[in-house]
């Protein structure tokens, strides 16, 4: 049988952190009462007009350059039409003919084999970057055959992200996201939490043959992890090639994950292909944007954006950090990845460092082995831990200073994740756990021990 | 009556020296909307909060500290304006009952300076029409169909050919707003002016219209018909009260993000005598066809009264003229599709009883809701945005704007100063002739010589010149530079000076007229 390459492209939804919304100054916030943050333009009660939000426009911008996007210093936006219960207006403002941010790139890194040990860098290119309006929810009520809508999501700004088709599989994408994810919550300009749903995926998903033309391409949609993301993609590529391998075709629809199932199955049947008549939005002017050779003399600072203002103010992207912890501290470039994975553990770490002699990769080894499983086994986050980073230094010294051995301290460690406020030091006496060094001591202890047996 | 000055040296003087007071000024007012009802010019009269409205500026001129020249001066909104607690319709079944939780900002600034809003006038349903005819609450009548010098004017009927037949309308879609202007129920009023829906009714009905350039005037709270061309419009006894009303309306609005953020400076318009500075453009192309010989005749008659003063006065060419009205039929169905998509029945407005799916719902909603003008302009407009389409239609139509925009450019770096053009085809039609073709007949014949000026974003402004043959008013129209209203009122003033357009002559304000409308005429100024 002849190979497959499977192509995976992704377009991602991120919910911009901001106070309040992309055209609106209702407030952003996550499971608040129903319509409880609803303006009248979010409402879409006639005669009211979008303006712009400042804050929206610079999380685009970062994310822009953060992604090596050309930034359009003129983008427009549009309206795309379509009737349904949770678009107020009967449209949602995009930018579908010059968007923000294009031809960016974004690398991420995969482990081959499993292993750890080896990593390998992968780039996917990003296409563009638009803004655009979030819509409301609605829940649909079967039992009661009505549908409830909640306007409070109407109008929150998102950045829709497309990733090129440059991704072979479901651990692609899912590495590409979580880079993503880390770099969005690195600049502040989404918490792209995916369970909150201000991070939002969809993927396209096609097979070919080398040497032909790609196949028909379909969309799967509602996947609410990074976990079932990989799953859902690499399901849908199976299903695409047993598909065509068995003679049948391949249509373009758009599918849903069905986490329960682990497939993916076909969305309800929209009639043929949405036309959504898309037109320029009349209300808002072309967005301009300036840079340092572009800036006016006079503009007030207060009215413009100035692009390399805020490039020089971008915070280290999770790459550049992992070198620098890799170049610091001597640590394994995977082990840099754990630590940006996990939100904290890094600056734990390096707090860790700052205060105690023992080797970084040793301490590393600790984190790694010990206290992130400790995390991991009781479901808590770095900041949750019970186990400060003064207090595991203050352990890893006695350790360093050969004062206990390294059982003795796991011990220890066990101990102090029951929170009870008790030094290292102290539980080291309470449990007797402390090393002897003095050898007059240790003979005379091995001396009672023999004597011990002898009378047995 | 002496029917001459304008309100600040009339009525506001008269306030303010306590010769009459804003609550006598509110009651007369309302008490001759009642006496005017069969007009039909108001679909709302929001007498409690008027007569209140009234009374707190009355506290204010007692204490001496009234907030401006407009503290206590009635004005009448058109029903396509938010005003906050009191019903908003557009004249349609679909925002019947609609009560606006907000003011637009025009209105909220109004208030602000302490004017009397007597109520909501009548249009065509959500703007769209010329003649005022085609709101769901009937037809507006023009007041000079009442007036001493129509009937005088007017073959004797026979019996059975009362009045019903002979009224004439008021033109559109702001009649009920010049109706309102030109019956002295109030002393000015708000309109909109899309494709000269100011500007029309404005020389139809003896009344000044003003419509400003595109950015000037806040359109938060418009309820829209085409959003890159939509203003609001100011309609008044004379161009002093426009100008007045322009400054108090003009300037940056936050909540609007197509207002210019360039100070808007007030002005007080000056007394020109000498006009021989201006040069005056006459565009050739609107010598359009079905321009009245009448009319013909009053717009070469002006341009001599100016050559004849000293102004310059050359025939210019605005040779895209001819495509305005066919690109304006593109963009602003295409615009009104997308507008009227918000009318769902689901967040406010008439719902629709059916309730077998949501699309059910939405379509019976629309189609209880909107009338055939309306949904006639949806789904061409929706036609022209279809993906196949875009190019062919609206990007085209685009580029035409651009051309007809230039147009007037190159006109006004010519060092042509003003345009001056006949603002309607004919006066006033019989209403029964009137609805013999359909709204959108009419409106592509009416609205040639207004149009380009909303494509180009430019100020216009109509005044009344003279009347017809039958009596009913004439208006001929000055097109300015942007942004340069204050050259434009001036040289409407001087016109408007030259020519003495007679007051109207009603019986039912002859009633009224206790010397309290002797002021009334000219109402700031």
């Amino acid at each position: 049988l002849a190979p497959w390459i499977p192509v995976v492209g992704l377009e991602i939804h991120a919910q911009i952190s901001s106070k309040s919304k992309l055209f609106s100054g209702s407030q952003v916030q996550f499971a608040a009462p129903p319509n409880s943050l609803v303006s009248f333009f979010d409402a879409s009660l006639p005669g009211t007009l979008p303006v712009l939000n400042r804050r929206c426009v610079e999380a685009a911008v970062m994310t822009g350059l953060a992604l090596n996007c050309s930034i359009n210093k003129k983008s427009l936006f549009d309206r795309k039409h379509y009737f349904y219960a949770d678009l107020p207006a009967g449209y949602q403002i995009t930018q579908q003919r010059v968007p923000i941010a294009v031809n960016g790139s974004l690398s991420y890194s995969l482990c081959i084999d499993n292993k750890m040990s080896q990593m390998v860098t992968k780039t996917v290119r990003i296409k563009q970057i638009q803004l655009e309006q979030d819509s409301g929810k609605s829940l649909h009520d079967d039992t009661r055959s009505q549908t409830l809508v909640d306007l409070n999501r109407a109008g929150v700004g998102l950045m829709e992200v497309v990733m090129e088709p440059d991704m072979c599989c479901g651990e692609e994408a899912a590495a590409a996201v979580r880079e993503l994810q880390l770099i969005l919550q690195t600049l502040g300009s989404s918490q792209a939490v995916m369970a909150e749903g201000q991070l939002r995926v969809d993927a396209n998903v096609s097979v070919h043959h080398p040497g032909e033309p790609y196949g028909v391409r379909t969309e799967v949609k509602n996947i609410n992890s990074i976990r079932f993301l990989a799953k859902a993609i690499d399901y849908e590529i199976q299903r695409q090639i047993e598909e065509l391998e068995s003679g049948g075709t391949i249509l373009n629809e758009t599918r849903a994950f069905d986490s329960k199932l682990g497939c993916t199955v076909p969305m309800r049947d929209k009639e043929g292909k949405q036309d959504y008549r898309f037109m320029p939005e009349p209300n808002l002017p072309p967005l301009i944007l300036y840079d340092a050779k572009s800036l006016p003399a006079n503009m007030n600072h207060q009215q413009v954006i100035n692009i390399d203002w805020i490039r020089e103010r971008l915070p280290d992207l999770p790459s550049v950090k992992r070198e620098k912890l890799v170049e610091q501290y001597g640590i394994l470039p995977e082990h840099s990845f754990t630590l940006l994975n996990e939100d904290g553990l890094a600056e734990f770490f390096e707090s860790v460092v700052k205060q105690t002699q023992m080797n970084p990769k040793k301490v590393m080894g600790w984190i790694l082995n010990d206290f992130l499983s400790y995390l991991k086994q009781h479901s808590l986050t770095v900041k949750e831990s019970p186990v400060s980073s003064f207090v595991l230094a203050d352990l890893l010294n006695l350790l360093e200073k050969k004062e206990i051995s390294s059982t003795a301290a796991k011990q220890v460690l066990a101990e102090l994740w029951k929170g009870e406020g008790k030094t290292p030091l102290e539980i080291v006496k309470e449990q007797k756990l402390e090393l002897l060094q003095d050898q007059k001591e240790l003979e005379q202890i091995c001396q009672a021990v023999i004597d011990g047996q002898e009378n047995e | 009556a002496v029917l001459k000055d304008g309100l600040r040296s009339q009525v506001s003087a008269a306030l303010k020296e306590g010769q009459v007071t804003p609550t006598e000024l509110c009651q007369r007012c309302l008490a001759l909307i009642k006496s005017t009802k069969f007009l039909n010019a108001y679909i709302t009269v929001a007498e409690e909060t008027a007569l209140k409205q009234a009374e707190e500026s009355e506290e204010r001129y007692k204490k001496g500290q009234p907030l401006g020249i407009l503290d206590g001066i009635p004005i009448a909104v058109k029903d396509n304006f938010n005003t906050a607690g009191i019903e908003t319709t557009c004249a349609s079944n679909m925002l019947k009952g609609y009560i606006s939780p907000y003011n637009a900002t025009v209105v909220q600034k109004l208030l602000d300076q302490g004017a009397v809003l007597l109520g909501k006038t009548n249009l065509d349903e959500f703007a769209m029409g010329s003649g005022s005819t085609d709101g769901v609450f009937g037809p507006v009548r023009n007041p000079w169909s009442y007036s001493k010098q129509y009937k005088e004017k007017s073959v004797p009927k026979s019996h059975s050919e009362d009045e019903e037949s002979s009224w004439v309308i008021t033109g559109g879609s702001s009649g009920g707003s010049a109706a309102a202007v030109s019956s002295f129920t109030c002393f000015a009023a708000l309109g909109s002016d899309t494709g000269g829906s100011t500007r029309n009714p404005a020389a139809h009905c003896g009344v000044v219209g003003l419509k400003p350039t595109y950015g000037l005037i806040s359109r938060h709270g418009l309820i829209p018909l085409v959003n890159s061309m939509d203003v609001p419009g100011i309609l008044t006894r004379c161009v002093d009260d426009a100008a007045i009303l322009l400054g108090s309306l003009a300037g940056h609005d936050p909540k609007d993000s197509t207002t210019i953020q360039d100070d808007f400076k007030p002005f007080e318009l000056p007394n020109l005598t000498d006009i021989s500075k201006f040069s005056i453009g006459i565009p050739k192309e609107y010598h359009a066809p079905g321009l009245s010989s009448e009319i013909l005749a009053l717009w070469s008659k002006a341009a001599d009264l100016f050559k004849n003063a000293g102004a310059k006065v050359v025939e210019v060419s605005l040779p895209h003229t001819r495509y305005s009205i066919v690109c304006y039929h593109v963009l602003c169905t295409a615009e009104v599709a997308s507008n009227m998509a918000r009318f769902d029945g689901l967040e406010y407005g008439h719902r629709s009883d059916k309730k077998d799916s949501t699309e059910s719902m939405y379509a019976a909603t629309r189609r209880e809701g909107f009338n055939d003008v309306v949904r006639g302009r949806i789904l061409s407009g929706n036609y022209f945005l279809l993906k196949q389409n875009y190019e062919k239609y609206f990007v085209k139509a685009q580029k035409v704007r651009r051309l007809i925009a230039n147009d007037f450019m190159k006109v006004f770096k010519s060092g042509v100063d003003i345009l001056l053009a006949p603002t309607t085809l004919t006066d006033a039609a019989l209403y029964t002739e009137f609805i013999q073709e359909d709204n959108r007949t009419r409106s592509a014949q009416d609205d040639i010589l207004t149009q380009a000026a909303n494509m180009a974003g430019l100020p216009a402004i109509s005044v009344p010149t003279a009347l017809s043959e039958r009596g009913l008013p004439v208006g001929l129209q000055f097109i300015g530079r942007s942004f340069q209203e204050k050259q434009l009122l001036t040289v409407a003033k001087w016109f408007e000076k030259q020519v003495q357009f007679p007051v109207i002559e009603l019986e039912e304000v002859k009633r009224h007229d206790n010397g309290v409308f002797q002021h009334q005429k000219s109402s700031f100024s």
